[in-house]
Formats: structure tokens, sequence, C-alpha cells
């Protein structure tokens, strides 16, 4: 019986024990850079995504008319130069000569007169489509009111010039054209392989990588393009991009050495990882604002201007900056982000008091306002646990100040963004990421005519008004003003509250070079370097 | 045997029907659909994705164009993966999941059937409570506290294994998500193991073959093993199904490209056809799976028979 038992002992330890021989990790080559990405990309056909993971790997394996240099500001892409119109309704562009699909062909302004009736058209049923609406017949054609694609204001005049003429002036043009659904699809790969041409092997892009290996969660390998005008100066040969949308995980992947840049900082790992790595710790603001929204369609808020402005103004936003986020978000008290490209920031009032000034000026709006002591609000938000700790946190100053109870809410996310559009709320949390650098994809959110993706159901003339003027005018400076003027109405009848504006947080190995913090969060690998 | 194999995979037809239509009207009932977003598109866009994906059709038209196209094999597009079919998406990562399901499983197997063993043996000895402890740590620690514990210890500090990452299927990128997927379960086979193995050294057969002085080695071998098996082997059916279907845990916190996390992704993103596909899928496993183990009684037991 000992002599069995013991070899029994003997079979179990070592089935268990085999796997600690097989080791020793493998160091990271050279020329390949390795990317944490956040999540699996949706698509990799650049007029069908959505996302930032997307936008990531479609910078690097398309180039648009524009491009956006390290820091992010806007650089001429496939067009290297263009004219506007004195009335801001026709671009002409001119494309410089050696830009070439990664199949060798060359790249013409055809190739963006057929890109942007692709995405247009409605059959393609993009997500992004509304990006073109500026052009002639943009909206009408994605709309169906419009049949024949040839409407569409985009027209090449030879194979290097590209005219594109709008419905009304948009100053915005111009970034809006650096985003991916501007970017120019291959006819010729699309029209070959149908639904399957962003695969390997059938892929044509025009950036200074192309795709080589796809594995749906595990990662996806960009190569060089030989093909790119810009291909001397890339130093990087290879990008791995993989999908981490663990972040805990992610951030041990990176201090492992199997990834070279991350997506994001565990927010309960930050100060630790400045603590050890403040080199490699990047946090920078980032291009959106973190903000609550009263449902002002209904009750208690409906008409209640003072309770809202109260609510807001007993927010103790810097308190919950440095106890409660803790990754250095700086308090809002505007929409627009600081540094927002064609604008001229407003603020609250409220900015420049002290805490103690806006809590007595919010407890006597609260007494004028009419609303009972003891008031019960629903206050909603997504399932996350920053989202969590920020709503008790304010639940309570709430309380405390005002005698303000509130009743959390917390919704998977499809149902919370079901119940935000459908106004089945009274009170919640939301967040706002800019698509393109410029004032307007934020203040446009709270148009009355913007549907329901007006975050608070608000409605104002006046605004309106202003931002009917703003769309039309070509005087940037002026434009600006305008646009101001109109949130500065929004931010006094106070239909959200913003609490602070967003910072971007990832990690970045000393050895990758050329990496610059800016606002949009944008890094395309061909101004990146390994330098070991 | 055969003609009951094949009575029982015709009798499940029905079933897997019944399961299709509960999970296709279960998933339209959730708030929400797969085209919803923070930035939320104007409703003639909607439209048109809507269009594309016949979700502007009445329901019922719906559930008779997926189960027409699922007859053929058809699991359709998926509506979030969008370069993908959710055929495409499920054969790519099920090999993954089948790969690193099924070793950890064989691994359970052998570990927790010779550790319960040898449990039972020397049963109430310091032997005895060491390896029962152990599957009680086993069984209490879930996954998502040992996986990334393993990560750290082995992956950030030793630097022995990677800490994540799929690497194409190597085979040290394997060893941590096995043996992460494969510690429950040699947890609970053990203790199963032991209990069914202590009952069974207690019967008259085992009694019977001692008193002719059949070597103990014999005795265990040839008489306990295979009916202490039986529970286990019951045990065995679901939980293979389950594990070689992927976890979501384990895929997430180890970058691994199965299966297993388009059940809770799916249904986040309310990637309808997805989700179906993949209940579909583990309702077949699960049946097959439960076959095989009514057929593998057959062997074990003397007391079963199928013809």
């Amino acid at each position: 019986m000992m002599t069995f038992s013991r070899a029994l002992m003997r079979v179990s330890l070592a089935a268990a024990v085999a796997a600690g021989t097989l080791t020793l990790a493998v160091p990271l080559d050279a020329a390949t850079l390795h990317r944490g990405n956040g999540a699996e990309p949706e698509t990799l056909d650049p007029q069908k995504s959505t996302g930032v993971p997307e936008a990531h790997i479609a910078r690097d394996t398309f180039e648009g008319l524009v491009a956006e240099a390290a820091d992010g500001k806007l650089i001429p892409g496939v067009a290297e130069r263009w004219d506007i119109a004195e009335d801001g309704t026709t671009y002409t562009f001119h494309l410089r000569r050696n830009a070439k699909w990664s199949n060798g062909d060359p790249v013409t302004a055809q190739d963006f007169v057929y890109s942007y009736r692709r995405i247009l058209d409605p059959k393609t049923a993009s997500k992004y489509a509304f990006m073109l609406w500026p052009l002639k017949n943009g909206e009408a054609v994605n709309k169906g009111q419009v049949a024949d694609l040839a409407q569409i204001g985009a027209t090449a005049k030879d194979e290097h010039t590209l005219v594109l003429t709008l419905e009304r002036p948009t100053p915005y043009l111009i970034g809006s054209l650096a985003h991916k659904s501007a970017y120019p699809v291959s006819r010729k790969a699309i029209e070959a392989h149908g639904d399957r041409w962003t695969r390997p092997g059938n892929f044509v892009g025009n950036g200074a990588y192309v795709l080589r290996e796809w594995t749906p969660q595990s990662h996806i390998k960009l190569v060089k393009s030989p093909t790119y005008h810009g291909a001397a100066g890339v130093k990087i040969d290879e990008v791995m991009f993989y999908p981490t949308e663990d972040i805990a995980a992610e951030y041990k992947r990176y201090r492992a050495g199997e990834l070279d840049m991350t997506n994001e900082i565990p927010p309960d790992q930050i100060e630790a990882a400045r603590a050890a790595t403040p080199a490699e710790t990047k946090i920078s603001p980032y291009f959106g604002t973190y903000y609550f929204a009263f449902n002002v369609t209904a009750a208690p808020f409906k008409d209640n201007v003072k309770l809202r402005q109260a609510l807001s103004l007993a927010i103790d936003r810097e308190m919950l900056t440095e106890r409660v986020t803790r990754a250095g978000e700086v308090p809002a008290y505007s929409w627009v982000p600081p540094g927002t490209a064609n604008y001229q920031n407003v603020y609250a009032p409220a900015k420049d008091m002290k805490q103690a000034e806006r809590d007595a000026l919010a407890k006597k709006l609260f007494a004028e306002s009419g609303a009972p002591k003891g008031l019960e609000v629903e206050f909603l938000y997504n399932t996350h646990d920053l989202h969590r700790r920020i709503a008790i946190a304010v639940a309570s100053i709430w309380d405390e100040k005002l005698g303000v109870k509130i009743k959390l809410v917390n919704k998977e996310w499809k149902v919370y963004l079901d119940d935000s559009s459908e106004k089945k709320f009274q009170m919640r949390r939301a967040g706002w990421i800019g698509d393109y650098n410029d004032a307007n994809t934020f203040v446009e959110l709270l148009k009355s005519d913007i549907g329901k993706q007006n975050p608070a159901g608000w409605a104002n003339a006046k605004y309106d008004e202003l931002m009917r003027k703003a769309t039309a005018m070509t005087n940037l400076a002026e434009r600006a003003k305008v646009m101001s003027e109109a949130e500065r109405i929004m931010l006094e009848e106070a239909p959200i509250a913003p609490i602070y504006y967003y910072v971007k947080k990832s990690m970045v190995k000393p050895h990758v070079k050329g990496w610059v913090a800016n606002v949009m969060d944008v890094h395309p690998t061909r101004w990146l370097s390994i330098e070991k | 045997m055969l003609t009951y194999a094949i009575k029982r995979l015709f009798g499940a037809i029905p079933t897997l029907l019944i399961l299709v239509t509960i999970a296709f009207f279960l998933i339209r009932l959730a708030p929400g659909g797969p085209f919803d977003d923070e930035r939320e598109i104007p409703a003639e866009i909607k439209a048109n994705l809507e269009r594309v994906y016949h979700l502007d059709e009445p329901l019922i038209q719906q559930f008779g164009r997926y189960v027409l196209a699922l007859a053929q094999g058809d699991f359709g597009p998926s509506f979030k993966y969008k370069d993908y079919t959710v055929t495409e998406l499920i054969w790519g990562g099920f090999p993954v999941s089948l790969r690193i399901g099924g070793i950890a499983i064989l691994l359970a197997i052998a570990i927790g059937a010779g550790l319960g063993t040898l449990a039972a043996l020397r049963q109430n000895s310091r032997l005895d409570y060491t390896v029962m402890g152990f599957a009680m740590t086993g069984i209490a620690i879930p996954n998502f506290v040992m996986a990334p514990l393993l990560t750290l210890v082995l992956g950030v500090h030793l630097k022995l294994l990677p800490a994540g990452g799929w690497g194409g299927g190597a085979v040290r990128n394997m060893i941590l998500p096995i043996v992460a997927l494969a510690l429950p379960h040699i947890a609970y086979i053990s203790r199963l193991m032991r209990g069914s193995m202590v009952e069974v050294l207690r019967s008259n057969y085992i009694r019977t073959a001692r008193a002719k002085g059949l070597p103990e080695r014999l005795t265990i071998l040839r008489h306990a093993l295979r009916a202490a098996l039986l529970p286990v082997v019951s045990y065995l059916g679901p939980a293979t199904a389950g594990i070689i279907t992927g976890s979501v845990v384990i895929e997430q916190i180890f970058g691994i490209p199965g299966i297993g996390r388009y059940f809770v992704q799916g249904a986040l993103n309310r990637d309808y056809t997805l989700v179906l596909g993949v209940v579909v899928f583990y309702g077949v496993l699960i049946v097959l799976f439960n076959l095989l183990v009514d057929l593998l009684y057959g062997l074990l037991d003397p007391k079963v028979r199928y013809d």
C-alpha cells in the first residue's frame, strides 16, 4: 500500500510541477512597438468604425487629406496644400503626386470622391457618416432624400485636384477631415473582396503601415509600408496592437516588459506608478468633460434654474479631483475644455469663488428655488467603480449642505444609454470626448434640434439662434465670440453641471522616443522610434 | 449503444430549438440595442444600420430568418465585430479555448483523481488533511483573484512566464492560464474522488478482493477506481463543456483569444447574433458531453446497459 501511495503521489506532483520547467520570457524585439490598445477593434474599415482603439490603428494604416503631427497639430496629409474660396463653401485640395496605396497604385482625387460617396451611401450604413454631412447634398444622400451619389459635393478636377463644395461655410472642416471617417478607402480592394477587404492579404491602405496579421482578441500586426510617401522617415518596422480591456492586466504586462505603451493606468495604481516610474507615467489633459446632466423636461428640474444652480454650486470639485478621482483631473467650470481650437473659453462665475462662498450662494438659491427641504432625487450612473465613488461623495455633499437626499441608481451601460436617451432619469453622470478639435463638437450638443442626443433635454431659443449664427460665419475669431456667448447662456441656465476635465493616463517606456502628450491623444507610430 | 446514441442526438433537436427561441427573445427584451453609443447617432443613420441588419423587420420575421439560416449552419454577421461573421468568430476562438480548457481538464482529472485517491487511502492522516485543506482553498479562491496573483508573482516579479498575451499559442503563454483554469477543478475533483473512494473502500466487494489476497495495487486500480470514478464522471460532463468554451475572466486577464468572452461581451454589446451563436454552440456541447457521460457510465458501471 505504501509503495502504491507513493507512486500516486509522485505522478500527481510530477504533473503539477511540469508547468514550472517550461519557462523564460523572451525579450522584446527592438524594431517592434507593442501597444496596448484598449478594446478589440469593431472593424478596420475606417468608414464603419467609431471608437478610439480603431482610430489608433486607422491613423497608422490610412492617411486623410490632412494628417496629425506628433503633437496632434494638423499638418498636410495626402493634400499638399488647399485653397478656400472667399465664401467658405469651396475647398480645393492639391494632392501630393507621390501618395501611393500599399498595392503601389497612386492615391488620386477620384479615390476621395469614391470614398466620400461610399460613406454617405445609406447602403454602407456608416455610423459616422454625419461627419461628411457638411458636403453639398451629403446629408440628403445619407438620409435617402437624394438617390444620386454624384450629387455629393466632392469632385475630381483632375487626378491631383479635389474640389469639395459645402452646403454652408464649415470652419471646422479641415479639422474634421483628419478624422478617420474622411480617410480614403481603396475601391480596388473593396470591389475585389467585399466585406472581407479588411483581412490581412486583402487589405489595402495608404498609411505608413499596412496590415499583416489579425487574430481577433489577440493582436493586430502592422508592418511598415514601403509605398508610403514618408516611408524614409518611418523608424519603427512593426507595430503590434493588443486588445487590453482589462486595464489591471494591461498594466501588469507593461511592468513585465511585454508592452511599450499602455492605453490606460488603473486608478488604484496611479500613485504607485508616479512614485516608482515618474518619467513613464504620462498624465495630460484630454479633450473631454465629465459632467452631471439634469433632466430639464420633468420635475423637479424643469423650469427651476435656481435649484440646478444650487446643486451645481454645492459640488466641491476641488475636493472631488483631489480626494476621489486623484489622477490630476482639473475641476471644470465650463463645458468646452480649455485649449480647444477656434474658441475663446468662458467659465461660470463660480470658478473665481471660494467653496465657502459657493456654498453660501447655493443655500440661498436653494431656499429661493421653492424646492422642499429633504427633496429626494434619483441619480443615474452606469455601473463603474469611479462613477459610483463620485456619486456617493456628491450625494453626501448635497445631503450635508442642502438636505437633498439622493437615491443612487446604477445600470448596465446599454440600459443607462437607453434611459439617458429617453430622458428616463432625474439626474445622471455623463462624459463627452470631442471628435475633432473645434468647439463645435461640444457646443452643438446642447442645441435643441440635435434631438435625443441633447444630454439634458434642454432647449433655449437664444442659444439655438447663436449656434445658427455661428454655423454661417467664416471669420473664426468672430465665430468664437458667438459660440462663447452661447456657452455663457448655457452655463447660467445650468442644464448640466461640468465636474472636471478628463485627463489621459498612460504608461510609455523610456526607450520609446518621439511620444508627445496632446489633448486629442493622437500618437501616430510614424513619429515614434525605439532607442535602447 | 449506437442506436441509443443516435436516438439521443435526434432527441436533442427540439431541446436546442427551445433554447434558441428563449435566447432569441430574451436578449431582445434587454433595453438598448447594438447601435447605441455615447455618441448617439442621428435617427436616419440608425435606420440605415437597422435596414442593413434587418432589424427593421417585425421580430417574428427576424426570428424566422434566423432559424432558417441557422438550419443551414449560418450564424449571421456580428453586429459589433463588423468584419467577421459569428461563425468565423466562434471557429477562430474555439480551438484556443479547446486547447487551454482541454489540457486544464485533463490535468484536473489526473491530479484531482490522484490526490483524492491518495487522501482516501490515508484517511484522516496528515496527508489527507493537507490535501483536503488545499482543495478547500482552491474551491474558495475565485479565478479572478488567483489569475492576477499568478501573473503578478510569476510574470511581473519573477519574470519566469509572460504576464499575458497569447503569443500565437506558445507553450509558455499557455501555462499560467491552464494552471488558473485547472486549479478549482483539481480542488473539486479531489474532494469528489476522496468522498467516493472512502465509500467504495468500505464496500463488500473490496473486502472480498482483499480477503482473496489480491495485491492492494490491483484492488485499487481494477476494482475501487472504476466505481469511485462515477461521481467524477457525472461532474466532468458539464464541467468539460464549460471549460472548453472558455472563461471570460481567464481570457481577459491573460489576453487569450478564446470564445469565453463572447458570452459576456456579446450580451453587454447587445450583439444579438453573437450571443445566440455562442449559446447554441454551448448548448450543442452540453448535449454531446452529457451523452458521452452516459455512455461512459455504461462502460464503468456494470449495472448500466444501453441495449
